[in-house]
């Protein structure tokens, strides 16, 4: 398994056959997006959700296999990790901020 | 300068003198690279933060912006795009078997691709102009004949975002064009390949951002 798969450094090298398959991953799910959007009348509600899921996907497979996540240090997932960890808070807190606030009518 | 005939062996990188070992510089590299991309998924992330607030207060004017985009233009900028990230992924993978000329050559593709989407984007943004869509109080709402009179606010977010997009692309390819001269110059190998792996991790968020860029603006609106 080692010898063809690590440089001489022992940093891991992603088989070239398996860049070809995340970039071929990518390019479908680019078409499947642009499918899902023709059809956004049937999914009504649903066509937000689709395209952001699809979208999701394709950042996993970037971020995993292009980025190297999957063979980085536990430290460097924990700070790339923290980005996304903040940004859920100020998406949560603001997002309670809006939608709780309370329409107050002066009577002066 | 036949860059193809250099072994690995002979050319033990030299680290900077405060790191234990190469590897101890290759890692420390790596950590500050990826720190800078907490901040920009911070930087980024306040924009969509703001965009799904305000997609969720005004829904059908969001919904009319989205409608001035052409999405074939988005579809085949997305395609560059990943197309890109591919060649930059096999720039690395060209250096860490010690074969330059082919990474140099993947890198060239890499920025080819880069000045392809601004093509596009400038294409994209110069049509906008002429029909007087410009970001917030400047977007003429008699001219484009808006339905919604804050439409200029869904364009204040479309410029904001694949503006502060567009720079990132510009600056990534600048930062390959160095990589790119380096490579041909025969500075890497697979002993020493730290910058063009930062550079690399750069120009796949500037991918990854796109990824959701897309189906934001010109699909979903």
């Amino acid at each position: 398994m080692a010898g063809n798969h690590v440089d001489s450094q022992g940093h891991h090298i992603t088989p070239f056959v398996v860049y070809l398959k995340v970039a071929a991953a990518l390019f479908a799910l680019t078409f499947l997006t642009v499918i899902a959007h023709h059809f956004s009348q049937q999914l009504g509600a649903f066509a937000a959700p689709v395209a952001f899921l699809i979208a999701t996907i394709k950042a996993i497979l970037v971020m995993l296999w292009f980025m190297h996540l999957k063979y980085e240090s536990v430290v460097n997932r924990v700070i790339f990790g923290a980005g996304f960890f903040f940004l859920a808070i100020l998406l949560a807190f603001s997002g309670l901020d809006i939608w709780t606030r309370v329409v107050v009518f002066s009577t002066l | 300068m036949s860059t193809d005939s250099h072994s690995a062996k002979g050319h033990e990188h030299h680290f900077a003198h405060h790191f234990r070992s190469a590897e101890h510089e290759y890692q420390t590299s790596k950590e500050g690279i990826w720190l800078f991309m907490a901040t920009e998924i911070l930087m980024f992330g306040g924009l969509f933060v703001g965009y799904s607030i305000f997609h969720n207060i005004y829904p059908e004017m969001f919904a009319e912006g989205a409608k001035y985009l052409d999405w074939k233009m988005g579809f085949l900028n997305t395609l560059v795009l990943i197309f890109s990230s591919l060649t930059m992924a096999l720039g690395i993978f060209f250096l860490q078997k010690n074969q330059p000329k082919r990474a140099a050559v993947s890198l060239a593709v890499t920025i080819l691709c880069g000045a392809i989407f601004m093509v596009v984007k400038y294409f994209e943004y110069t049509h906008k102009f002429h029909l007087g869509i410009l970001p917030g109080r400047f977007l003429d709402v008699t001219k484009v004949g808006a339905h919604h009179a804050n439409l200029g606010m869904y364009f204040g977010f479309y410029y904001c975002m694949t503006g502060l997009h567009g720079i990132h692309v510009l600056l990534g390819m600048g930062l390959i064009s160095w990589l790119l001269f380096r490579t041909l110059r025969g500075d890497f190998n697979s002993n020493y390949y730290t910058a063009v792996e930062g550079v690399g991790i750069f120009w796949h968020i500037v991918d990854l951002i796109w990824i959701f860029l897309f189906p934001l603006l010109y699909l979903v609106g």
